[in-house]
This record gives structure tokens, sequence and C-alpha cells, in this order.
């Protein structure tokens, strides 16, 4: 591991301000992602700022009766909250079907956001990667590409994004809060947090340099049979070669985001018109655009059995 | 370096580190508390697994330095050979292990996993969102699935947490 240096922040915009003095500073919360990186010098900031001190680990009933989530959130707590399993149970499933106890004690809400791909390549430094080296070429392409992006993807880099979180989120429309270095707020729909990788994959937010996120805040209720069903290679602790959220209505309608198949939580609105014609029609909108691999297309029949499943289990 | 404080076992510790050093090295390395196992160094195996203000986590994921005022809880915390903790009684009795080395974690994390249940913290097994947790082999296996034994006893380890789970249950 590359040295750094270390401050703990005092405050939300301390930390933002700190972040836009210091050159290439990195924020630490619950640290899963990252130190693992630092130990591979994939990450090598010069300086860590952590934010666990910051007060940002409460749940808030907001005034239009949706839920504000402190930045620190653990991924356990959130999963727990009782209001979250009643009101957003499509959100506690996907937590609890991610990583393991130890590590979604750890883990934060935004870190569960910004957590990096887990792509193979991404990780071996012995081999070209656009993500972790800009410009040097992408080994997944050509490579065993099994778990890669099959829809979203460019020339560049066909990684996917690992949460399982942000899918919930994407599905219930959940919205970040944020400070930059100079102080100003802002909020960002989370449809607009995550890139496509396009010609720079090493760019994977909207985010400014320094910017902190401090809350998401999820929407009142849309009420609805929430599930989330993830299909991976191990019954537990492994990432999702497809999963899907679902929110379906007592009329049909409803939302539909599918994880492991993109660069993002891939949602597409227009697709869930197809609902009530079933997964057949709402997977052929869905994933109209995409371009598997040889070794990944499985991913499309595999996207619509498991919304197939998800839909019958929505509707039981 | 950075300055750092904790409590271990109920004894307080006052370091002073590189900020590189993961909270398992400082057990290890600075402390001599040795029980606490490093085996991938990367957050994938679980036999680093302490207890952190109550909570289970990978020691090797995390920097000693963001630490300052815990209270942590080793293997060594525990129980001791004259004085077994229930659950180490537990693994004893029923050989929850071969070679030994995923064991510490394996019974820091069994240990937290019985107070997550007890807390009503549910799990991706948990059929019920809404209703009380209720304690199962197949609860036990998926609160367990962060820590790996490549000796293969866990068929011995599930039936070891599940008797100290009747126990207090």
């Amino acid at each position: 591991m590359r040295t750094f240096s270390y401050e703990r922040a005092a405050s939300p915009d301390a930390a933002a301000a700190a972040a836009g003095q210091a050159t290439n500073a990195k924020f630490i919360a619950g640290g899963t992602n990252l130190l693992d990186l630092m130990k591979l010098e994939i990450e090598t900031p010069a300086h860590l700022i952590d934010v666990n001190g910051l007060a940002l680990d409460r749940i808030d009933a907001t005034a239009d009766g949706g839920l504000r989530i402190g930045a620190l959130v653990r991924n356990t707590d959130l999963a727990a909250d009782g209001r979250v399993r009643r009101d957003y149970a499509v959100l506690s499933r996907a937590l609890l079907a991610g990583a393991s106890g130890q590590l979604r004690n750890k883990a934060t809400t935004a870190g569960n956001l910004l957590q990096r791909t887990r792509c193979p390549y991404f990780y071996d430094t012995n081999l070209p990667c656009n993500k972790r080296k800009p410009g040097s070429g992408c080994a997944a392409i050509g490579g065993f590409s099994r778990q890669h992006a099959v829809i979203g993807a460019s020339e560049a880099c066909i990684a996917t994004h690992p949460s399982d979180m942000a899918v919930a989120m994407r599905a219930l429309d959940a919205v970040i809060e944020t400070v930059r270095p100079d102080g100003a707020t802002r909020t960002i729909p989370i449809a607009e947090l995550h890139r496509l990788p396009g010609d720079h994959p090493e760019v994977e937010t909207t985010l400014a340099p320094g910017e902190l996120i401090t809350a998401v805040v999820l929407p009142k209720p849309v009420g609805g049979a929430q599930a989330y069903r993830k299909v991976r290679d191990r019954a537990s602790y492994a990432f999702a070669l497809v999963s899907v959220a679902a929110i379906v209505q007592p009329d049909g309608s409803g939302r539909v985001a599918l994880g492991g198949v993109a660069h993002k939580p891939w949602r597409v609105e227009a697709a869930e018109a197809e609902l009530p014609r079933g997964a057949k029609a709402v997977t052929a909108r869905l994933l109209a655009d995409a371009r598997p691999t040889r070794d990944n297309a499985f991913k499309l029949p595999l996207a619509e059995r498991t919304l197939s499943a998800v839909l019958r289990e929505a509707r039981a | 370096m950075t300055r750092v404080s904790f409590d271990v076992n109920g004894e307080p510790h006052q370091l002073e580190l590189d900020t590189r050093t993961t909270l398992l090295d400082a057990l290890r390395e600075h402390l001599h508390l040795t029980g606490t196992k490093k085996g991938c160094d990367h957050g994938q195996c679980g036999a680093c697994t302490v207890i952190v203000d109550g909570r289970r986590i990978n020691s090797c994921l995390t920097l000693a330095v963001m630490h300052q005022g815990n209270e942590i809880t080793t293997i060594e915390g525990l129980g001791s050979p004259e004085q077994l903790h229930p659950m180490q009684a537990a693994f004893v009795k029923h050989d929850g292990y071969q070679c030994g080395y995923c064991t510490p974690g394996q019974i820091c994390s069994a240990v937290a996993v019985l107070d997550e249940i007890r807390a009503g913290i549910p799990s991706h097994v948990t059929a019920d969102l809404i209703a009380p947790v209720r304690l199962s082999n197949a609860e036990l296996r998926e609160r367990m699935s962060g820590n790996i034994c490549r000796c293969g006893a866990y068929s011995n380890i599930a039936e070891a947490i599940g008797e100290v789970a009747g126990r207090s249950a």
C-alpha cells in the first residue's frame, strides 16, 4: 500500500472543503472496497479523509412521507430498519442479498453506491484496463467475460456495477444529496449518478471532484408487491450474474430494474408499460440494445426467466 | 505515524502507527494477539473476524487509526483455555474444525450472529421481513457465509452454533 496522510473530518462541509484543497484525496467510510483496492495499489490516494465521525448515520422521515438515509448508515442497519422492511422491502431484500454479515456491518449507504467494479481484469494489475489505467486497453473484451455487461458497454469497457442496493434504489427513484468543496449542496436523481463507460470508464459517476454524498432520499412509499431476486454462482456471498428489483402494483403496472447487466443499475421506464404482457415483453424492451459477448449471452434469457419468477411471486 | 487508542478485550491500549496499519496487523503485530488470523487479507475469507463495539467486522479491511475509542473483542477476549466461552466449548465438542486456522474468525462471527438474531436483524433467507426472525439451520448457514473453512468442517460448525443457539434461545 502507498503511504498516505490521514485526517478525521469534523463536519460534512469541512470534509468536502478538505477534499477540495488536498491533491489526490479520498473519503473513507466503511473502507471495505477502498482499502482492498489500496492494498493492490489500484487506488493510490495521497490523503484519506475519514468521514466516520460525521453525524450522517440516521434514518429520518421526510416531510412528504419518505425517508432520508444518512450517507453513513450501515448496510445492516438500513436493511433492518422497520420502516424500510415495511415500506421499501425491495431495498431491504437487495441489501441482504449482498456481501457478508461482516461486510454489511461496515459498508455504508454512500460507499455502497460508490463501490467499484469487480471485473477481474480491473483487479489484475498485470493486464490492461481502461478503468484502472486509461488508454491501456480492455482485457475483458476478448477475455473471459461471463460476468460482464450485456448492455450499455463500450469499446473501452464492459465492466458491470456490482451493487445490489443501488438496483433497488433505482427502482425506488432515490435521490442523492451532496455537498461540494465550496459548500454548495445539490440533489442528483439516482438515474443520473452512475455513468455508462463510453470513452472514459475511469469516470464512474457524475460527482464533481471533492463532492461528498451526505444522504439518499427515498420518495414516499409506492406500495405494491416488492421483490429482489439475485442469481449467482453460489447461494450466498457472491456478486450477481443477473438480479431483478421489481415493484408490482395490484393493477399490473410496476417498475423493474436489473443488476449485473450494465455499468449502472439498468432501468428503462418505457419497458415497464409492457408489464401486463409479461416478462418476455418487458425484457425484450429493457434489453433491446443488448450486445452480449459469447460468454455472457446467457444473461439475456436469464434476465427474462428471473423477471418471470419475480412477477409470478409478486402476483401470487 | 498517527496515534490511536482503543480497548482490546477490556484493556486500554495506546499505539502510534503507520496510517497504513490495518486493525488486523495492529492486533497481531503490535499487540501480539495472534489468535486473530490473516487468511486472504481481502475480506473474502472471514478468518480475521473480530467484534468491534458489539459488531463483527473483517479486521483486515479497516485501518487501526479508524478505531479511536472503540471496544474490540478478539478470540482471546471471549474465553481462555481454562474457561472456554460456550461457543468455543461447542466447537470443541462438535469438532467444528480440522486445521483450526479459520476457527477464531468462525467463533467470533458465530457469537455475533446469535446477537444479530436476538436483535431481530433479518437475513437473505428470512422468509417474512415483518415477523420476528426465527432461528433455523438455514438462517445460521446464510449468516455464516462470510467465514470460509477450507477444510470443509461446515456441518460440524453449524451443529456447534445450533447447540449454543438452542441453549441461549
